[in-house]
């Protein structure tokens, strides 16, 4: 019998030696599949174990904090000012997962970044609790609460934007209607699931949609900056020349489709039927402008929109949807359509010409900033948990010639004039204002339609440029001009920044 | 090894082995101690390290659970110096290990059950004194066995008893009504007004000793050759009795209790006994054949068998069905997060696998201590069991032989069906892991069949009272057992 009880022994090994090979398959090479598996809550228990990083604004004022419970899951999520800063910080939550920075920098604020790691080998020896790192933004809470509370007081849907010009910071970052993050990272599923459904998240204006980065909208006049620019850079045109139709409506070449300056009137200080681009400007005549669009060409308008940073897949980290001049083919939007009649229109900012309001307030801060293009960015430092420095800011150039500071100078020149135009709502008399606002029309009924309301602007030797642009709602409804809605938020977002200084 | 031996050879022998002292065979009793003593440390660390982990406080108490730990399974280790001398020295401190590893990890998850329920405000009752009282039990009746079963030959004389006993208590839990037999819809249960068993774990052992007793008595008719077919000797028709009953039983148990288990467990050991007795493969052919079939009929008869495979096969597809995938999932999460070093004792989340503290410990213990640490689990079954069977191999007896062979095999068949189950190799079928997963009735009928396993190896190196002449053979199975390693066919 001793025969088959070797070969039984034998038959033990293979058995056991099975189970490995199929234990190895298991843990080794399906490991991660199985770990990351969104049915695994383990991940997400071992993230909420322990104190996540806080996220603050550039003054160290948090914006997202981890408090002690007593549930199984042991640190909750609040977010201080939730709705003001949800564009920014977005939500961490257990069952709809993170996004905005909580998302971005998870790896930093759960403390599982590599650059974390002799930290967490020293809390591990040491015995004390690991906790995540910080993220301190380059968020102005002054800027942010001014934009904020201004939209929110007036009513507005919309988005605004400040750039710090010569560093490219982003100083606020306003997206309203806003949702609270607070109900999203709440430990009862009931009231995650309740807060989910109230930013009714199908819909296209979603409050989950971070409408500086994510949202493209026609930028109206205010794209006649990009045509100044291409101009001015390109030697088509200069500031003073009265060389564009001041006439209050033209036939868009080759067709018998007219365009009209708003209100239909003629655009002042012309003589002689012609107006310089300073007064086009000045006065927003759409008729001057799509004329001086069709002068600079499609490509070279389309080349100086590029350089503004048109047709980018922007990291700021939160990514950005490309701004456009035309339909997405081929990873490029920067095709013109229809020709000589659609470059007239694109050059007003109309047809497909769509801009995000981090773009747009992109064009003020270069133009600011004297042609140099800062990268806009939102992180100032990334902090270890003992408040030593991991990470710092470095600003950086994404394009040191967008224009010459000559043309850069003009354009200031040109903006200032318009800005007297503008109404002076908000406006501080100490603080020199550049402008140009923009009334964009939109959607299949566009004269009963409410135009986009934008307003662009910085202010000459104050470090700011904002953008500005009020979708919908408060009380001008069709009569909505960017002069009117958004300049009055812009500029107390200005104010903020630069008053009393 | 029951070769006549040379009669030079016997003198030689029998001049060291004629005086009891210096020249019978070492006991090795020493080793056993000191390998108890180490395990007792590591299981004391693990303690250590889960308390840690779930943030309790490190009291002396640890010390004293470690020194009470050591106290049991030397007490155990006396039993064993007193009534089985020459047993081998390596089956007790793998028992304890394994015992002493599963105790902690159902401490584990008494916290985090604890935990759970007080943050819902809900009752939990904590498994791991009880489990400390079973294995208490368990090893009162280990010594109970050593100390009157002092020659396992004894037990044969009682094999149809045995047998019948053991049948009735695998088919008691199928006919009793629900109420006094299922739990969580296993039917293999019988309910007691203070405790349960799971007849099933002790009916296995008594159907082994049967099957070898009557494996031994009708071996010539085994033997005797059949006709041939396609090479393959094939028995006499009417000496697959016991086969069919085997096969009856298992399909028998399938039906009535739903246990996939305990079927595929007994017939597996019987159909190894019989080879062994045989020691002709075309038995197991034979066996497999009916067994295979019996499986695909009870698949398409049984939802049950169906739901299993089906969870087997793709347990994200059943997730969220009552009985579905979820467990398996919850698995398979639990083994994938732990990866190869484990997230540490007491530092992962294997609460949350169904029934993590039975079925599913190797599946905790895969999580928080790795491939590594599930890998050094099954090499102590493997060890645990080949000892077992190199004391099969020494024994002198054929009922000896067969006992403990199909005992040793029983235990890595049984992790086989529960890890493989586990790790989704085959269908999960609801065992409990030998030693390590919490339950009375499995920690009771593994320290009697340790106590057997034991007792065998114990008579296979205890120098023959009397027969001074007789050499001795003390190193022969380690020879063996290497030749094994080399001969290896495939």
């Amino acid at each position: 019998m001793n025969t088959p009880l070797r070969r039984v022994s034998l038959a033990m090994m293979v058995l056991v030696v099975l189970l490995m090979v199929n234990d190895m398959y298991v843990q080794v090479i399906k490991a991660d599949s199985y770990s990351n598996n969104p049915l695994n809550h383990r991940t997400l228990l071992t993230e909420y174990s322990e104190p996540r990083g806080l996220i603050t604004a550039t003054n160290g004022a948090p914006l997202a904090t981890s408090v002690a419970t007593t549930d199984s899951y042991k640190y909750l999520r609040q977010y201080p000012d939730g709705p003001m800063y949800a564009p920014v910080t977005g939500y961490f939550s257990l069952v709809y997962g993170a996004s905005g920075m909580e998302r971005i920098e998870n790896s930093i604020l759960n403390g599982s970044d590599d650059r974390l790691f002799v930290r967490r080998l020293s809390d591990l020896i040491t015995g004390r609790n690991p906790s995540g790192g910080d993220v301190q933004l380059t968020i102005d809470p002054k800027v942010q609460e001014a934009a904020y509370n201004g939209m929110i007081a007036a009513g507005y849907s919309g988005a605004a934007v400040a750039i710090q010009p010569s560093t490219g910071q982003i100083l606020a970052m306003v997206s309203t209607p806003s949702y609270d993050p607070n109900g999203l990272a709440s430990h009862s599923t009931t009231t995650e699931t309740n807060s989910w459904a109230a930013t009714n998240p199908t819909s296209l204006s979603s409050p989950l949609i971070n409408q500086p980065v994510q949202a493209a909208y026609q930028p109206g006049s205010t794209f006649k900056l990009i045509v100044a620019a291409a101009a001015l850079n390109n030697n088509v045109d200069t500031e003073n020349n009265a060389d564009l139709p001041s006439a209050s409506a033209i036939t868009l070449p080759g067709t018998s489709t007219l365009m009209h300056n708003d209100d239909g009137e003629t655009c002042p200080g012309g003589s002689g039927g012609m107006v310089t681009m300073k007064q086009a400007l000045a006065a927003s005549c759409n008729t001057a402008f799509a004329t001086l669009a069709g002068r600079v060409g499609a490509s070279a308008l389309a080349a100086q929109a590029q350089k503004f940073g048109f047709g980018d897949n922007l990291s700021v980290p939160l990514s950005v949807v490309p701004s456009c001049l035309g339909p997405s083919t081929g990873g490029n939007c920067l095709n013109i359509l229809n020709g000589t009649p659609g470059l007239y229109q694109s050059g007003i900012g109309q047809l497909n010409v769509q801009e995000t309001p981090l773009q747009n307030a992109l064009v003020a801060a270069t133009i600011a900033n004297g042609g140099v293009e800062m990268q806009p960015q939102l992180v100032k430092a990334i902090l270890a948990p003992d408040l030593s420095t991991i990470q710092g800011f470095t600003p950086q150039v994404m394009n040191n010639n967008v224009m010459s500071p000559q043309v850069a100078s003009t354009i200031t020149d040109m903006m200032e004039a318009s800005e007297a135009n503008d109404g002076t709502v908000n406006k501080d008399p100490n603080i020199t204002i550049a402008s140009k606002t923009g009334t964009a029309e939109h959607g299949n009924n566009p004269k009963n339609t409410q135009p986009y309301g934008w307003y662009d602007a910085f202010a000459p030797g104050k470090d700011i440029a904002v953008a500005v642009v009020v979708t919908s709602g408060g009380s001008f409804d069709l009569a909505t001009i960017g002069a009117k809605v958004a300049a009055p938020i812009a500029r107390l977002m200005i104010n903020a920044e630069a008053g009393g200084s | 090894m029951s070769a006549p031996v040379p009669a030079g050879a016997g003198a030689a022998a029998g001049t060291g082995g004629s005086t009891a002292g210096p020249g019978a065979p070492p006991t090795r009793r020493g080793t056993e101690l000191a390998l108890l003593a180490f395990v007792a440390g590591m299981v004391t660390v693990a303690l250590v390290l889960v308390e840690a982990n779930q943030e309790q406080e490190l009291t002396m108490q640890i010390v004293y659970y470690g020194v009470a730990y050591l106290g049991l399974f030397a007490a155990a280790h006396f039993a064993v110096r007193r009534w089985a001398p020459y047993a081998d020295p390596l089956i007790l401190p793998c028992v304890a290990l394994l015992n002493g590893v599963g105790l902690v990890m159902i401490h584990r998850l008494d916290l985090s059950g604890l935990a759970t329920a007080a943050a819902a405000g809900k009752h939990f009752s904590v498994q791991a004194p009880k489990q400390v009282l079973w294995t208490a039990i368990g090893l009162v009746l280990f010594v109970l066995i050593l100390a009157y079963v002092k020659d396992h030959r004894t037990l044969s004389r009682y094999s149809y008893t045995f047998g019948l006993i053991g049948l009735f208590l695998l088919v008691l839990p199928g006919i009793l009504p629900s109420s006094l037999s299922a739990v969580n819809g296993a039917k293999v249960w019988i309910i007691l007004p203070f405790f349960s068993i799971q007849p099933g774990e002790f009916a296995k052992i008594l159907l082994i000793i049967f099957f070898a007793s009557f494996l031994v008595a009708k071996r010539d008719l085994f033997m005797a050759a059949g006709r041939t077919f396609l090479g393959l000797e094939l028995p006499r028709p009417r000496d697959l009795g016991p086969l069919v009953a085997a096969l009856f039983a298992a399909v028998g148990v399938l039906a009535l209790e739903k246990d996939l288990g305990n079927s595929l467990l007994i017939f597996g050991i019987v159909l190894v006994m019989i080879y062994i007795a045989t020691e002709r493969a075309a038995w197991v052919i034979i066996g497999l054949v009916p067994f295979i079939g019996a499986c695909l009929l009870s698949f398409h008869l049984f939802t049950h068998v169906q739901q299993r495979v089906a969870n087997w096969l793709d347990p994200f597809a059943t997730y969220n069905q009552i009985g579905g995938g979820g467990q398996m999932a919850q698995s398979l999460f639990s083994l994938g997060t732990g990866g190869i070093f484990g997230t540490g004792l007491g530092a992962g989340h294997p609460n949350l696998v169904p029934e993590a503290s039975s079925d599913f410990i190797t599946a905790a213990i895969g999580e928080e201590l790795g491939l590594l640490g599930l890998f050094a689990v099954m090499m102590i079954y493997l060890v645990l069991a080949l000892r077992g069977l190199r004391g099969a191999i020494a024994v002198r007896d054929t009922f000896g032989k067969l006992l403990g062979g199909g005992l040793a095999f029983s235990m890595v068949w049984q992790i086989f069906v529960v890890i493989g189950g586990v790790t989704k190799l085959i269908p999960e079928t609801g065992l409990t892991s030998p030693f390590l997963s919490a339950g009375g009735s499995s920690l009771l009928a593994n320290y009697i069949l340790v106590a057997l396993l034991l007792r065998i190896s114990d008579s296979a190196r205890r120098p023959r009272p009397g027969t001074s002449s007789r050499p001795k053979l003390p190193q022969a199975p380690l020879a063996e057992a290497s030749t094994i390693m080399v001969e290896r066919p495939q």
